[in-house]
């Protein structure tokens, strides 16, 4: 399992990314925002950070780099993406998941941990990435200024319909405003997530909790 | 170069936090009465095909999804 973690100017979060990766049980590489060949690798994840300093709006201008272009078509061929917080902001904007992060209600910039309820597919066959798992919790810490997600209501409807919501905040615990208590979705197809929190810094139990380990061992296998 | 200016705002019914919090600030400052208070963004540029600048805000200035936009020229262009 050969895991490429996207690199742009502004990423932070990306060593802990490849560590996740790592520990995980796969190998992992760097992919430079510039690279045109993503090589050949199993999955994708875009990571955490403010790419391009967050210019215009978090994750405007990330999509239009090269190796973005590369994760669509990879994305579009059935390949597994991970976006974490700015990467889930990427994936929005290069419209590779469905709608927007806006400015948490609140206006801070948040940081706790957060206890995420897995969501899954209700009729759908793909269970790639949790339906097994779905009505267990995952304590992950979230960390974002960004990370209200929103979409048309009529989209909301069909996303839950559909079981395209992957995580939502536990109860009382919705750190941003989120639209539905909504932390994560997915696509259509079911391989690709992206979500606000950040399972690559729940990977040692030093720190609290191993449970993001689950969301990289879920994305390994969710090639269609 | 033909100038534009392209003035970008939250959509209708889309919680805009940084509008409500200037309009909370107001009264502190002692002005009454302004509400309904919405912060966008707005950018100036130049371009020698004008004609662009809708495709250009959807693809990138704006996200249609969440955001208005509007191009005025200036400049008498």
């Amino acid at each position: 399992m050969l895991w490429g973690v996207l690199q742009f100017p502004g990423s932070c979060d990306e060593r802990d990314a490849l560590h996740a990766c790592e520990l995980s049980g796969g190998e992992a590489r760097l992919i430079w925002h510039e690279e045109h060949d993503l090589g050949s690798v199993d999955a994708i994840v875009v990571p955490g950070g403010f790419s391009y300093g967050d210019y215009l709006r978090a994750g405007a201008i990330a999509r239009f780099s090269p190796a973005m272009e590369a994760v669509a078509e990879f994305a579009a061929e059935g390949g597994p993406v991970l976006g974490i917080c700015n990467g889930f902001q990427v994936l929005c904007e290069a419209d590779l998941l469905p709608g927007a992060l806006l400015l948490n209600e609140s206006m801070r910039f948040v940081c706790r941990q957060v206890e995420l309820v897995v969501d899954g597919p209700k009729t759908s066959a793909i269970d790639a990435f949790s339906a097994r798992r779905r009505g267990g919790t995952l304590s992950i810490p979230a960390k974002h200024g960004e990370g209200r997600y929103w979409a048309p209501e009529g989209m909301l409807d069909s996303l839950e319909a559909t079981g395209q919501v992957a995580f939502r905040y536990a109860p009382g615990q919705n750190p941003n405003g989120s639209a539905r208590d909504i932390a994560g979705v997915r696509n259509e197809a079911g391989n690709v997530l992206g979500l606000m929190p950040h399972p690559e810094h729940a990977v040692d139990a030093m720190t609290g909790s191993t449970d993001g380990l689950r969301v990289f061992d879920a994305v390994a296998g969710a090639r269609v | 170069m033909p100038k534009a200016r392209v003035l970008i705002r939250p959509k209708e019914g889309i919680l805009d936090p940084q509008g409500k919090a200037v309009e909370r600030a107001l009264p502190a400052l002692g002005f009454e009465g302004v509400e309904h208070v919405r912060v966008g963004r707005m950018v100036e540029l130049e371009a020698e095909d004008p004609a662009q600048l809708p495709a250009l805000c959807e693809k990138l200035l704006a996200n249609p999804l969440i955001e208005d936009f509007e191009i005025e020229s200036i400049d008498g262009a």
